[in-house]
Formats: structure tokens, sequence, C-alpha cells
């Protein structure tokens, strides 16, 4: 179970989540520092180390959507945060399945920051109102990467198999 | 066979003779495009071979694209350090199809594919920009991904994990007004079917108004796509295709033509008038909230972006030259000219064109995008206004979230810098 600590908007685009002037920055290791940086409160929090691991952060419609830039999805999994959002934009969909930043499409959510969500395969449980909703599961092929520890290791499988 | 083109091309690259939406592929890559974020790429495919044993050395270095565009010349110390490490990564893996900030090759990715020929009809390009969309225009089948993915293209020669994807149909008939253009038809569409109308689709092209467009035209539309969430933005190739590739990127090899079927099964249809279809505009801070420029004149800006891999081509310049000659850029705003190659930069100094706006008081800058992504060349001020002809407005776009970006075509921007306020170019400034 995991709480949520922050509930953003539809429409939150990778220049939100990893503003453009950092993309020269671009080792995970070194991204998370970045995340949310014109979303003041949001990036303090992350940055002060206080945030458990598997926090969640709620979105609306079409997260990630904007930018390819690896980073946005990078620098979330680095705060190891867990996105439930109505649905995702393409590219970034993949990047979180390919770099293991764990992703959950929820059309349905309801909840509201400082809810306790159970989340699994099938379900989000929101635990503070009782309410449960559907889970977009991801389509199998993403499932293998996430699997294998993500498409490094996947990709280097498929390579050594060659 | 009733296959779309994107099934078509997709069967072809996959050893198929038939694929059906869902299906999972793995295409062979025919080109992979990557700019400034190769350094990512470098490290994801050094990762992918460490430990392996294996020499780390690129599938096919005929098929790598690196173009530089992103920050250029470069605006710190760490780009500049990124931009070498690639430099000596392509020297070591002899990749070729490099673009390096030079005033006799460099451009931005989407304007130097085309231009230099690298893009065929039918072809499937990744490129690890969103924008990749752009080479639709030519008929091939383009998406963005990200740099990991790209590292395990440059590892696999194929992409793992595609799902054939469904295809809405555009029809787009009739003819565009005066200074009604491709950009106010693809920034209705995305108003009409929203950001997300397209996600895991592919939008293609047909109608009367594609068939009469030029490249330069169809690069605009195909560009946007990505902007409605599309995978992908295709126009089927044609004898306009034939023409751009053989008189403007000078191919000389046969080029085949691949078409959707006459059957192809579509998600959905999209149909589009033309002939009535005003300038338009996308409001912050999302793409989809569009309105027609005349719900919106009288707005000061305080700064014009004519440019990116949207609309930084010849015809686009001349657009704004023919519109702003003899006249003044308004006091307290500034115009920011970006042609979107050295190849259109020489083109629009030898037509007059860059002379025109320079005297009008306009900026103009070298070819790369600019400001925008906000990164450098032309941040916004707090509360201040940009009126761009590039393709995001997201909050803090252009390097201030305490700014707005609205996006339009250049017949709009050049009226607009005349006046210093959103004008409809059809009223004259």
């Amino acid at each position: 179970m995991a709480k949520v600590i922050y509930k953003l908007e539809d429409d939150i685009s990778t220049d939100i989540i990893y503003p453009g002037r950092y993309m020269a920055t671009v080792l995970p290791t070194e991204t998370p520092q970045y995340c949310f940086d014109d979303i003041t409160d949001l990036n303090k929090m992350l940055n002060s180390k206080q945030v458990p691991d598997g926090s969640i952060i709620l979105a609306g419609k079409n997260f990630g959507c904007g930018s390819s830039r690896e980073q946005a999805a990078s620098t979330l999994k680095g705060h190891n945060l867990i996105i439930v959002a109505r649905n995702f934009a393409r590219i970034f969909l993949q990047n979180s399945v390919n770099l293991g930043l764990q992703t959950v499409s929820c059309p349905e959510i309801d909840a509201k920051v400082g809810d306790e969500l159970e989340i699994s395969d099938k379900k989000v449980v929101n635990k503070t109102t009782g309410k449960a909703f559907d889970v977009i599961p991801l389509q199998k092929a993403q499932q293998e990467i996430v699997e294998a520890g993500g498409l490094i290791a996947y990709t280097r499988k498929r390579l050594m198999e060659k | 066979m009733k296959q779309t083109l994107v099934q078509k091309i997709l069967a072809r690259a996959s050893g198929k003779q038939f694929v059906s939406v869902g299906e999972i592929v793995e295409p062979k890559v025919d080109l992979a495009m990557s700019h400034e974020n190769a350094a990512l790429v470098m490290n994801q495919f050094q990762e992918i071979y460490s430990g392996t044993g294996l020499e780390p050395n690129v599938w096919d270095a005929k098929r790598i694209a690196i173009i530089f565009d992103h920050r250029v010349p470069a605006e710190s110390k760490k780009t500049a350090t990124n931009q070498k490490k690639i430099r000596n990564f392509v020297q070591a893996q002899g990749i070729e199809k490099f673009h390096d900030i030079r005033g006799d090759e460099m451009g931005i990715c989407h304007q130097i594919l085309p231009e230099y020929g690298y893009v065929r009809p039918g072809y499937v390009v990744v490129g690890t920009d969103s924008h990749t969309t752009s080479h639709g225009a030519l008929g091939a089948f383009a998406f963005g991904i990200g740099a990991t993915e790209m590292a395990a293209v440059w590892t696999l020669g194929s992409v793992l994990n595609v799902p054939v994807p469904a295809t809405i149909k555009v029809i787009a008939n009739g003819k565009f007004s005066p200074f009604v253009q491709p950009k106010d038809l693809i920034l209705y569409l995305i108003g009409k079917i929203s950001a997300e109308g397209a996600n895991f689709k592919v939008l293609e092209y047909h109608g009367s108004a594609f068939k009469s467009m030029n490249t330069s035209g169809r690069l605009t539309v195909s560009n946007m796509s990505v902007e409605a969430g599309a995978t992908s933005g295709i126009v089927p190739a044609d004898e306009e295709t034939l023409r751009y590739l053989r008189e403007v990127a000078g191919v000389k090899e046969n080029i085949e033509i691949v078409t959707p079927d006459e059957d192809a099964e579509y998600d959905s249809i999209v149909v589009i008038d033309v002939n009535t279809l005003e300038p338009q505009i996308a409001c912050p801070h999302t793409v989809d909230n569009v309105k027609p420029v005349t719900a919106l004149e009288g707005l000061e800006v305080q700064q014009i972006v004519i440019g990116s891999c949207t609309n930084g081509r010849l015809d686009d310049l001349e657009t704004a030259a023919n519109i702003i000659k003899g006249k003044k850029v308004a006091k307290n705003t500034r115009m920011l000219i970006f042609p979107a190659s050295t190849r259109i930069y020489q083109e629009a100094m030898d037509k007059g064109y860059l002379s025109t706006l320079l005297k009008a008081g306009a900026v103009i800058m070298n070819p790369g995008c600019g400001p925008c992504l906000g990164v450098h060349q032309g941040a916004l001020g707090d509360g201040e206004v940009a009126l761009s002809t590039t393709n995001r407005n997201f909050k803090g776009r252009m390097g201030n979230p305490n700014s707005d970006v609205y996006l339009c075509s250049p017949a709009v921007a050049a009226a607009s810098a005349i006046t210093g306020k959103i004008t409809d170019p059809r009223k004259g400034a």
C-alpha cells in the first residue's frame, strides 16, 4: 500500500516533468534533482529525501505528452515513484517500461492527496474511500521487458541469443 | 489485401505479407536518427554490451544519422562536452550521415533528413525525437522513441515490441484561402480531435488539399501530428514526393512508391473542409487549445518566432518576407528568424528574404531548434507572450513557466510582428 503525495491535472507534458533547460544532463543518476523543477513545492518535497519509496503521484489523462526525452522517465524512476494516471502518452509509457518506472493506467481513478492506494495487476483500491478501479494492463510484449528487468537487460539477452 | 499504409510498411519490414492491427512486430529499421541526445543513447548502448565480452559496434553505420540541432552552437560546457563525445563516437563507428555545426551542412534533423534524401517512401524511420513524425510527409512510417530504445536499435537493427497501430483516415478537401496555410490545417485538426485524440494511432492524410500541397506543407502537418498523440502522421507518396526527392534532395536511385489498399480498414475517418478554414492559434498551455485568429486579435506579444522543424522552410520565410516587406517590426516586439537548415538560409539569402526581414527589424539566427524547447536563444521574461510558428506551447516551453506561448502560421506571425499584437493576416497589417 502506498500514499498519494501529489495530484496533477491532465496533459502533464515532459517539459513539466523534466524541463528542456536540463536536457544536457542525461545520466539517470543525475536527472532526479530536476524532477518537476517548475512545480517548486513538488520538486522541494522530492529532493528533501523525506518521500518514501513507492509513493504515488496521481495524474489525469495524457500524462507524459510531448517530447521523447527519456529523462522524464529516469527522473521519476530516480525518486522511486509510482505514477497512477487516467492514461499515458505513448512514448513516455514505452520509456517507463524500458527503464522500469512503474506506471498504472487507471481511467476512472478517484483519489486525493493523502489517500492510501493498493495497486494490483487488475485493480487500484482506494483504501481511504473503499472504492476500486479497473487497471488497463501493459501489453504482453511490454510485460516481457519489465520481467527481464528493463530494455537494457532484455536487449542484452537478445544480443547474446543472436 | 485491406491494409493501411502503415500496415503495408510494417508487413514489408517484418518479412510478412500481412499484419493485423494490434499484432506485435519487430520491424527492421531503415533509418535511425538522433541529435544531441545521442549522448544518452551511447551511454545506454555501452550498458547493453557491458559484461557480454562483445565489442560494442552499431548494427549498420550507414543507417544511422546524427544531427546536431538542439543546442547549436553549444550553450554550456556540458552540451559542448556531450557534442565532443558524440563526434568521437561518430568517427569511431564510421557514421557518415553526421551533420556537425558547420555552415555547409547543419540544420534541424527533421529538415536535414528529407533535404539530403535520407528518407524514402515505405521506410521505417525511428528517431530519438517526438517530431520524427515529420518524415511521414514522404510516405515513411516514422516515429519517436526513447534513448534506450534507440540503443536497442543500434544493437539489433530492429525495433522491439511494436504493436501495429490503428489508423485514422483524415480527408481534407478544398483549397486554402489566401493567408491560410497547412499549419492552420494541422492546428485545426489537433483542436478537433484533442491532444490525445490519436494516441497510439496513426494519422493517414488524404484529400485534394493534400494532393495539391507541397512537401514543405506536408512536413508541417506530419511534424505536428504527434501533438494529437499520433505515433505517426503519414501522407501516401505521390508525384509530389518524387518531385521533391529528385529535384530538391537529388536522389538518383529508383524510388518505390507504397500506397494504402483501396479497401483498407480505418479506425475512424475525419473530414475537413479546407475552403472554409481560417487562420488558427493554439493558446497556452496545450496544443489542442485552438481558436480562430479572429478570437485573439489585439493580444499584445513581445516575441515573434518564425522557424523550427515545423515552419522554418523556404516558403515559410517567403511568406513572412512578403508580408513584412517595406514595413517594420513593432516597437517592444522582438522578431527572431530561424531558417531550418543552412541550405534554406543560403536560398533565403539569395532570394532576398533575409535582407527584407533584417531591414524590417528581425534578427536572423543560425539554423537550429532555437528557443522552441527553452534551452537558449530567445528565452521569455516573466509575464511575456510569444507568438511562434513552432510546435509546442506547454507551460515553460520557452524557458519560463511564467510566460505564455501561442502557436500560429508564418503568415499570422509576420502580420503580428508589424503590429505587436495578434493580427489576422487576411486583413493586412
